[in-house]
């Protein structure tokens, strides 16, 4: 693998206010993303995970601390949701990206159409993402609202399609088999206000796709160690 | 098409026109027992008027009393007062979303205007504007612009988050957001509320008429109450739902060519 450093988090915290006083979210969080991985971030519900996610993709402008980002590298956000919007077709749809940047260029569209006929239509949340060219891209509980069973199926399937793509990904979750299964390494929050408990590098044996992972023998073996940790 | 659906299809066609027909049968009739009653002095057409002497008046007024120029003052200032009010409040509904301190600091006046019987306001505005066409013009504003803004703009605030989140995942700029997402999500919205704004409008340009004014048709009718002519009156209402299904013909064209 290469090992670019692509995204740099830097002592980051982040404190909401409200008229109930104030909630440290994340407390001095830092971290480092390189070329072509993919990184987990796990810890409890409401530790500020989704906040890392929002200040790292500019949703969030209000934090302390440093985000570095690598000269031409493009970072996007992938909405799981279905926020369709249900006026335009399912290209202008997936297109949607291209347009507000205003790079809706004959080359671009004709890559979007060639993953949508390579991913086939279903896959239009990631599609519309990866249609603007990202390198790194942004993924929040992606696979909360599903059943079990669809979890695994989609998250292989995502898990694919980031690879053949050649992306980065940086996955926020509460699931520590699901990290396990898909991430190269997983940072470790603790409760709020979180911290780095640890970062753990996962180096599964016969490592392949996030169903097959699973029965990697020492697939156990970061399960138990990460759930000690929590 | 097997015969099922065809019996289906007809049944459907059947009501339609079932419902059309009886609509139209309810106008003849009470235009006839309205024609009926007051031949037979059974109620007392000086007051009533009946629909033969509206249209011996509405001919009167076409042939001497040039109907058209009355029909026309009134559809100008209806019109005028129609497109300043959408534009306006637009322009007011979309500062309002993107500026959540001049919301919230407008919010009570928008009540207190909401709520405040506007024809009180009749003769500050005849003596500061004057009596004239202009007059009547800000009279339909007063009563349309603040319903107008308010339904917008709640219309606007309750746009999907999610689509404006996705769009922000994109960097949007807010005018992006406006005319990628709000403006086409409150599309149903927007149309209702110009229907609103157009009988608002004709509500308050008629209320100025009343207030001020030299010719139109809110001057007809309060001419005829004035001299007692009842004709004239009913005339003046005939023409005025006439003018009215037209200006809603025009709506509905216009949303079926966007």
């Amino acid at each position: 693998m290469n090992l670019t450093n692509i995204l740099n988090v830097n002592n980051l915290s982040k404190t909401y206010h409200s008229k109930n006083g104030e909630i440290i979210a994340v407390n001095n969080v830092s971290f480092n993303v390189n070329k072509e991985e993919f990184v987990g971030i796990i810890g409890p519900s409401g530790c500020g995970k989704s906040s890392i996610l929002n200040i790292i993709s500019n949703l969030d402008t209000k934090y302390k601390g440093r985000i570095n980002v690598n000269k031409n590298i493009k970072i996007a956000y992938m909405l799981q949701e279905d926020a369709l919007f249900p006026w335009l077709t399912i290209l202008e749809n997936v297109l949607l990206g291209l347009k507000i940047k205003k790079q809706l260029t004959k080359e671009n569209k004709d890559y979007t159409i060639m993953l949508l006929k390579k991913y086939g239509l279903y896959e239009f949340r990631k599609i519309r993402t990866l249609a603007v060219k990202p390198d790194i891209l942004l993924l929040d509980e992606p696979f909360s609202a599903l059943d079990y069973q669809t979890r695994l199926k989609v998250s292989d399937d995502v898990y694919k399609i980031i690879k053949e793509e050649h992306k980065t990904a940086l996955m926020v979750t509460h699931d520590i088999s699901e990290a396990i299964s898909m991430c190269d390494r997983i940072v470790v929050l603790s409760k709020r206000p979180s911290i780095i408990k640890k970062i753990y590098d996962i180096n599964l044996e016969n490592k392949s796709t996030p169903i097959l992972n699973r029965e990697s023998p020492n697939f156990t073996y970061y399960t138990i160690k990460l759930y000690g940790r929590r | 098409m097997s015969n099922e659906q065809k019996k289906y299809i007809f049944n459907i066609k059947l009501k339609k026109l079932l419902v059309l027909f009886t609509q139209i049968f309810i106008l003849i009739l009470i235009l006839f027992l309205w024609q009926y009653l007051s031949d037979k002095k059974i109620i007392n057409s000086f007051i009533t008027s009946s629909p033969l002497k509206i249209i011996k008046t509405i001919n009167n007024l076409y042939m001497q009393n040039n109907l058209f120029n009355h029909i026309f003052i009134t559809l100008k200032e209806c019109i005028i007062s129609f497109i300043l009010t959408t534009i306006i409040s637009f322009i007011i509904a979309v500062i309002m979303l993107y500026n959540n301190f001049i919301a919230k600091v407008i919010e009570p006046y928008l009540i207190v205007l909401n709520s405040l019987p506007k024809v009180a306001l009749g003769p500050i505005i005849i003596i500061w504007i004057g009596a004239n066409q202009k007059a009547i013009i800000v009279m339909a504003l007063l009563i349309s612009l603040i319903v107008s803004i308010q339904n917008l703009y709640n219309g606007f605030i309750s746009t999907d988050k999610l689509k404006i989140k996705l769009l922000k995942t994109f960097n949007a700029s807010s005018f992006d957001i406006l005319i990628n997402v709000i403006i086409p999500s409150n599309k149903e919205n927007i149309y209702s509320t110009l229907k609103i704004n157009l009988s608002m409008c004709l509500i308050g340009i008629i209320m100025g008429e009343f207030l001020t004014s030299k010719a139109g048709i809110g001057h007809l009718i309060l001419y005829g109450s004035q001299v007692f002519n009842l004709d004239l009156v009913m005339s003046g209402i005939f023409i005025l739902t006439i003018i009215s299904i037209l200006l809603y013909l025009i709506i509905n064209t216009i949303k079926k060519a966007l």
